[in-house]
């Protein structure tokens, strides 16, 4: 691979986001390669320590997807997690550490597969325009 | 897949027949890839899609089904392929050659047939002759097609030569090399035998080369179809007599180990007239064999040709060809009974040769020894004879004497059996055919099969091919000692019943041919062949009779073996105790509305259609757009009530309850969907949004969205000239006349019973109503006219799905109720072996990467994959799978546990989501806790998705296994916690729903604490006199109670309240005084049915005025009889009292069917009357309409009002003077009623102390919230605590009675059990770390965390769902959810 490819971490709630992202397999929608899933049980568990621990590790974008409003299958656990992504969004812009196009939200239900394709291309597009993260990677420190 | 067709017995023992049709692709097979259905050449109208999309033969209804396997939709047997001879699966090599897939074509051709381009050419397609497209137009001409295709294979460079399966030793003979010899020897070849073919003639193909002319079928084609057997390895020995250059023995002695007759008939059978042995009589067979192997042949000018079948017709041309310049036919009967094919006859015309009918031959006359002349008579036709056709008679002295030059008789063949020489025990019949077996060809001799004409007499090229290969396959079986007749009988009968409506007239396509002038120089072929475009659209033009064209193709793309093309219908019979039918309803088709033209116009479309529209999986994956030019609508509108409300296009007197909430749903979300400015019009007549939050959002649709409500029935739609466009003229409500534009009409059509399901219903002896729904009562809403079957869902009357569901757990508990003494008896319990103890041992991880099939492997580099794993941290073992969900990985995988001792275990395949379940079934079968374990999706989101990347996807593959097993090495068996249940239930509130929830539970054996706040049972029934059928309230409560009272299961507390809860499912403690003493209640679940009341309004001189009453107060007047009643002269009821006003925006649902059972009463009682109902909407929903259409049909009057400006109420001199604004004229009337009638709101019991108590919220208008409106109506989201009645929303006594059922049984699916086990993966806090802060206490939707008595926040494992909200929001760390601990996803996060 000549090009930079970017890689992308997605948390998705197993109700919605990832039974998504199943169905987007089954009606063989194509995205590109980029993201790397992992499953968690509800938006709403998702720490914001994950997000930062992500760019830590490397990540070049992070994408938080649950269910629509009203639709969570732990009644609001999606609300909470919009919360805490909000927070987390205008203190990362604040300080800068992640630029904007990182970091994406979204609601897409577990029947949405081409929403969850488009949204997954829209999250690629973006991030590969933001370019490599090169600010949070966590290094050896340097020995002289 | 499966229907009933008849229940005998009696409620507790039913035997129930089912037929479970055939799916054709094995359940337990099947991988749910979709192989099969991306091979399938069969194109189907998506049903799903409403017709909206395309679908193949091989399908699954929609991408989430479940289960989650494909099924074939086969309707039974093609007529082509039933009526072929060698039974070709014609519709499938059509359905390939549609496609362009020829090759594919060729090869299934094969199968049956190996000479395919010779067939192509001279057969007699009997196929065509049953092809249902006849019946729209004409046949298709498969016959051409086939040629095609075998031409195509037959120029190209490299030929279809078919795998020879194993060499086999053995030698067989076969005896004759025309069409049935050279079958044979093909199929055997395949077999691996050791085949030669014996050909007494110098040239191979028997009748196909000697018999057939050369400008029907060229050698070239012949000597091309025979030299891909030559490349088979079969020997051909031409030009060796069997019986004199060779006999059978000495052949058997050879080593053959059998032998195939097929020597043909070739000997022209006699005229049996004087003058037959002159010179220039010439026998046709021998005439055309002698042509074709090239001797010069001199026959004069006019040559006579007896006979009306192909020989005669071949040889006929054959003689204008060999130089004769005269020749013509003479034949017996009439040209409509001649057998040869209709072309040859037709070609025979075009040549100019004259066909002489209804003429015979008497006798031959001679001259000097030849043929000088013939003398014939004239026939008629008398009447049909064994073969069907008409006998011809002889006209008497009609005889006529024709100058001849030759006469070739051709009027059939027998065969010549100097072959069989005395050492063979065959027999032969009267007729000199050999006498076979019919179904195995075997003859009196056991080594000695035959068939073709030989058997048969002179048949078709078709017949040889078929006996051929049966002749193959019954040699095979003789060879290896197999049973010659096993599975070989089958009936070969055409499905009938093919819709031939609804298709265009698309003429088939015509066979180029030779121009008649160039013909007869020569014996080049006439028939050009098909060009590839004619050949695709012919094939397109096939109806697919039987939907599946048994192509085959599925077979070989399913690497799972899972396709049983032999699949068939099976009877079984189940013995149950109780029958719940909830057969659903059918939307009603609006191509009844001549004037709505919706079969006309492309953008008028159904409600269902608009729904798939604009659903995320639809035909345009949730992109608004209209169907007739793919563009975006800027103006939709919705017609309501189609088929609904309307006894003059359909006699449908019923309203369907759901449409117009349906209607303003999809206005909003094609607003959401449509990227400019939408504009939606709903035209309707009531707008009835009647239930839970439904005028809610009938407001914010109106008010927020702008969703446009017009309240007029459209009569028609007419075409905006020039567009695809509509335009809609209406009338409005004061009778102007409006036109509008719209782009895109949407028919709200409504439910009925489907005719299947009528004819169900009469099979399960259940009685319908007028409405074809079924018969019920409002006191028992889910039992069915017969004991022992319930029925639920829109079968049993319209209605929106949180009713629906309501009735299906209602019906599952008048079923419990029936069959309690049972319960349990048929469970079994699994066997585990005793979990292995894996702590503290060094993680061992065993991966499994799955190829499904290709359907990874096709993409991805599993073996690369696999190996990668292997030096990934604390893995022991690797393995990849063709599937490993299959059963023997399964076996593979607990061996693999067991050798090498592994303790956790990660799978790389599909989706956790449908196969974690499968894998840690395995996992606990070897003693592992199922909790060690961890999924890659490395199908649904990798390789199907990133298909045009291997590169990527292998190394996307790699990733996410790596962080799989970094997780799994960190995951730790869970235990599942297990609960005590007291199976006691608490039941608050003695209303009809309280005590029918009571009844239900205690009839299923529980006991029950009935706890009512008044002193009587009863509630709100206690003031209500009929219900909307009729049905005495009074009496019916009068039997409930008393069954409440005396069961013995029930305790009842009267004046009793609640005044503390304290535990949690399973284990309640509720504290009541009834008076002094407290006492505490221990049980497993609550219901609360804690109900309503009627709102006491303030307005229209409500008590001020004796007068003006509300509807409980003229129940009771009703009840008792009051006689001033039948003096009331004028009559108004006013609607929607304390309902859909702003500070009580609901409506109360009921009021407007009581108000009409109660105008009638008072019509009824003076038929005089004059009875007035102000009215906003009417609202009688259902079959509740009824009353409606009965009402006015009485005289009711009807006048509507706007909520800005209400009726007014006065009292003047002693009058009560109502006046209210005529909707119609727009003038006040004034109306001097002596008796107004308030439809007032019903309004919920205080409550709210009892919701903290369960911790259960209400609404905004004190009305309990349940866990999910359609999904789980009567439970709460706090576990064992359920909801009915009025405490939940406004409702009738049947749909109260519904759901206390309901609540009932839900309640009892928790009291059933004596424990509880719940999920391992909760969240657990740690006590040091807990800083007290009370975040998760107060978040947790389920109420799981607690402050023990230390103060620290506990979580009770039987209550939390394992959402991991706390743990995500715990400020001091103190929580950890197992399962998805921060460490394991941490891990995952750092292996990205």
């Amino acid at each position: 691979m000549s090009e930079w490819e970017p890689k992308i971490v997605a948390f998705l709630c197993n109700w919605c986001s990832y039974g998504a992202a199943d169905l987007a397999g089954v009606s063989r929608l194509q995205y590109p390669a980029n993201i790397r899933i992992i499953r968690v049980p509800c938006s709403g568990r998702v720490n914001p320590k994950f997000i930062l621990a992500a760019f830590r590790s490397g990540a070049d974008g992070v994408w938080v997807s649950g269910c629509h409003p009203g639709d969570c299958h732990y009644i609001e656990g999606n609300l909470y997690a919009r919360r805490k992504f909000a927070l987390l969004n205008s203190q990362l812009e604040y300080t800068g550490i992640v630029e904007p196009g990182r970091l994406h939200f979204s609601w897409i239900s577990s029947a949405e597969a081409t929403k969850f394709a488009e949204v997954a291309r829209g999250v690629i597009d973006a991030v590969k325009a933001a370019g490599p993260a090169r600010h949070f990677i966590k290094k050896q420190a340097e020995v002289a | 897949m499966t229907e009933v067709q008849e229940i005998s017995g009696e409620p507790g023992d039913f035997s129930v027949k089912l037929i479970e049709k055939p799916r054709f692709i094995d359940l337990s097979r099947c991988t749910g890839c979709g192989e099969c259905a991306r091979v399938c050449p069969v194109v189907k109208k998506n049903e799903y899609d409403m017709g909206l999309s395309e679908r193949r033969a091989a399908f699954r209804r929609y991408a989430q089904a479940v289960p989650g396997a494909f099924s074939i939709e086969k309707l039974g047997i093609s007529p082509c392929k039933a009526t072929c001879p060698a039974h070709i699966s014609v519709q499938g090599y059509v359905a390939l050659a549609a496609e362009g897939r020829y090759s594919e074509a060729l090869k299934l051709v094969k199968e049956q047939n190996p000479l395919p381009a010779i067939c192509g050419r001279v057969c007699h397609h009997p196929c065509e002759s049953a092809c249902k497209r006849g019946e729209v137009d004409e046949p298709v001409a498969i016959d051409s097609i086939k040629r095609f295709i075998a031409d195509l294979d037959l120029r190209s460079e490299t030929r279809y030569v078919p795998e020879i399966k194993q060499r086999r030793e053995e030698k067989v003979a076969v005896i004759g090399g025309g069409p049935g010899g050279l079958t044979c020897a093909y199929y055997l070849a395949i077999e691996g035998y050791r085949v030669t073919v014996f050909e007494k003639l110098p040239v191979l193909g028997g009748m196909l080369r000697v018999g057939i002319p050369s400008y029907r079928l060229p050698r070239d084609i012949i000597e091309a179809e025979i030299q891909v057997m030559r490349d088979m390895g079969i020997e051909f020995r031409t030009g060796v007599e069997i019986g004199k250059d060779v006999t059978i023995s000495m052949l058997r002695k050879e080593g053959y180990k059998a032998f195939f007759m097929a020597v043909g008939a070739h000997e022209c059978k006699i005229l049996g007239i004087p003058g037959e042995d002159l010179e220039g009589v010439y026998p046709g067979v021998n005439f055309l064999r002698d042509v074709n192997l090239g001797k010069e042949v001199k026959l004069g000018d006019r040559v006579a040709v007896v006979g009306g079948g192909n020989v005669a017709m071949d040889a006929v041309r054959t003689a204008l060809r060999n130089g004769s310049s005269k020749p013509f036919i003479i034949y017996r009967r009439s040209i409509h009974e001649m057998p040869a094919n209709e072309e040859e006859i037709e070609e025979c015309q075009e040549e100019g040769i004259e066909i002489m009918t209804l003429t015979n031959p008497k006798r031959i006359i001679g001259e000097g020894g030849r043929v000088k002349a013939v003398e014939c008579v004239r026939m008629q036709l008398g009447a049909p004879d064994a073969s069907g056709r008409r006998r011809p008679e002889v006209i008497p002295g009609s005889e006529f004497i024709m100058e001849v030059d030759a006469v070739i008789p051709a009027i059939g063949q027998e065969s010549d059996w100097a072959c069989l020489t005395d050492e063979c025990a065959c027999q032969l019949t009267d007729w000199g055919t050999m006498r076979v077996d019919p179904l195995t060809l075997q003859s009196h001799d056991e080594d000695i099969f035959a068939g073709g004409d030989a058997v048969t007499g002179p048949k078709t090229v078709i017949e040889a091919i078929a006996a051929g290969k049966q002749a193959a396959i019954s040699i095979d079986r003789f060879i290896r000692g197999v049973d010659l007749r096993e599975g070989r009988e089958k009936e070969w009968k055409a499905i009938e019943e093919v819709r031939t409506e609804g298709y265009d007239r698309i003429p088939r396509e015509r066979m180029p041919r030779l121009a008649p002038g160039e013909r007869t120089s020569g014996f080049d072929e006439v028939q050009l062949g098909f060009n590839e475009e004619q050949v695709r659209k012919e094939a397109q033009r096939c109806l697919s009779c039987s939907v599946c064209s048994e192509c085959y193709q599925c077979v070989e793309a399913c690497l799972a073996n899972a396709v049983v093309h032999e699949d068939r219908a099976r009877e079984r019979e189940v013995r149950v105790g109780a029958v719940i039918a909830a057969p659903g309803f059918q939307p009603f088709d609006p191509t009844l509305y001549d004037t709505y033209a919706y079969s006309k116009f492309p953008n008028v479309v159904t409600s269902m259609e608009f729904e798939r529209i604009l659903s995320a999986s639809g035909p345009t994956q949730g992109h608004l757009v209209r169907p007739s030019d793919h563009r975006e609508p800027k103006r939709v509108a919705w017609l309501q009530c189609v088929g609904s409300r309307d006894i003059h296009h359909c006699d449908h007197k019923y309203c369907s309850g759901v449409c117009c909430m349906y209607a303003i749903k999809e206005a909003v979300i094609a607003k959401e969907h449509s990227h400019g400015d939408l504009d939606t019009a709903i035209f309707f007549m009531d707008m009835r949004t009647h239930g839970k939050d439904f005028e809610r959002y009938y407001n914010r649709a109106r008010d927020q969205h702008g969703v446009r409500f017009v309240r007029s029935r459209v009569h028609s739609i007419e075409p905006v000239p020039g567009s695809d466009d509509l335009e809609i003229n209406y009338a409005t409500e004061t009778g102007t006349v409006q036109s509008e534009q719209f782009d895109m009409v949407v028919l709200s059509v409504g439910f009925e019973t489907a005719n299947s399901v009528v004819d169900l219903a009469g099979r399960l002896d259940l009685k319908l109503n007028d409405n074809l729904f079924c018969e019920t009562s409002s006191f028992e809403p889910v039992s069915g006219s017969r004991p022992g079957i319930f029925v639920c869902g829109a079968f049993q009357s319209p209605k929106d799905i949180p009713q629906s569901v309501v009735e299906a757990s209602a019906a599952a508990a008048a079923a419990g109720s029936l069959l309690s003494s049972a319960r349990g008896s048929l469970v079994r319990e699994r066997e585990l072996p005793p979990q292995l103890n894996v702590v503290g041992e060094r993680p061992r991880v065993g991966v499994f990467v799955c190829h499904c099939g290709i359907n990874i492997s096709g993409v991805v580099d599993v073996k690369g994959v696999r190996d990668y794993a292997r030096d990934l941290p604390f893995v022991e073992y690797v393995s990849d799978n063709l599937y490993t969900c299959s059963q023997d990985t399964q076996v593979v995988m607990r061996e693999a546990i067991e050798e090498h001792k592994l303790n956790r275990i990660v799978v790389a395949a599909c989706t956790p989501r449908t196969h974690e379940a499968l894998f840690q079934e395995t996992m606990s079968d070897a003693g592992l806790n199922k909790y060690l374990f961890e999924m890659a999706n490395i199908r649904n989101q990798d390789s199907w998705v990133h298909s045009t990347n291997p590169e990527m996807a292998t190394e996307k593959a790699k990733d996410l296994l790596r962080m799989a097993v970094s997780k799994v090495v960190l995951l730790e068996p869970l235990q599942e916690p297990e609960l005590s249940v007291n199976q006691k239930a608490l039941i608050i509130g003695g209303g009809v729903a309280g005590m029918v929830a009571a009844r239900t539970i205690a009839d299923q054996g529980y006991p029950v604490f009935l706890v009512e706040r008044s002193d009587r049972l009863g509630g709100q029934a206690l003031s209500l006199f009929k219900t909307w059928k009729g049905e005495d309230i009074q009496g019916y409560l009068k039997e409930l109670t008393r069954s409440v009272m005396d069961h013995p299961q029930i305790t009842v507390y009267l004046s009793t309240s609640v005044t503390n809860v304290e535990g949690f499912v399973g284990n309640f403690k509720t504290t009541i005084l009834n008076g002094g003493t407290p006492e505490v209640l221990e049980h497993g679940v609550a219901v609360i049915a804690t109900g309503g009341k009627e709102h006491r309004p303030t307005e229209y001189l409500y008590g001020g005025d004796p007068r003006v009453i509300t509807h409980q107060e003229l129940d009771r007047r009703f009840m008792n009889g009051d006689a001033a009643l039948k003096d009331v002269r004028t009559a108004v009821f006013i609607q929607c009292v304390g309902s859909r006003e702003p500070d009580r925006p609901y409506c109360s649902r009921v009021c407007c069917s009581h108000t009409l059972e109660s105008a009638l009463e008072l019509k009824k009682l003076n038929p005089g009357s004059d009875v007035y109902v102000l009215y906003r909407d009417l609202r009688s929903y259902g079959e509740r309409e009824a009353l409606y259409l009965e009402a006015r049909r009485k005289g009711v009057m009807f006048v509507r009002f706007n909520l800005d400006d209400k009726p007014k109420v006065e009292a003047t001199d002693g009058k009560l003077v109502v006046t209210v604004k005529d909707h119609v004229l727009q003038r006040p009337i004034r109306l001097t009623p002596d008796l107004l009638t308030l439809a007032t709101a019903i309004l919920p019991n205080e409550t709210e102390e009892l919701g903290q108590f369960f911790k259960v919220p209400a609404n905004e208008d004190g009305f309990f919230i349940e866990a999910h409106a359609k999904l789980r109506p009567v439970e709460f989201a706090t576990d064992g605590v359920f909801l009915c009645g009025l405490a939940h929303y406004p409702k009738p006594l049947d749909e109260s009675v519904a759901q206390a059922q309901a609540a009932a049984s839900r309640a009892a699916t928790l009291l059933a059990r004596q424990t509880i086990q719940f999920s391992g993966m909760v969240a657990v806090t740690n006590q040091l770390l807990c800083s007290s802060c009370a975040t998760c206490v107060n978040i947790c939707p389920y109420s799981a965390p607690r402050f023990n008595d230390k103060g620290k926040a506990e979580i009770n494992p039987a209550l939390c769902k394992g959402c991991g909200l706390c743990v995500a929001s715990c400020r001091s760390g103190a929580i950890r959810l197992r399962g998805f601990d921060d460490a394991q996803i941490f891990a995952m996060i750092e292996n990205i």
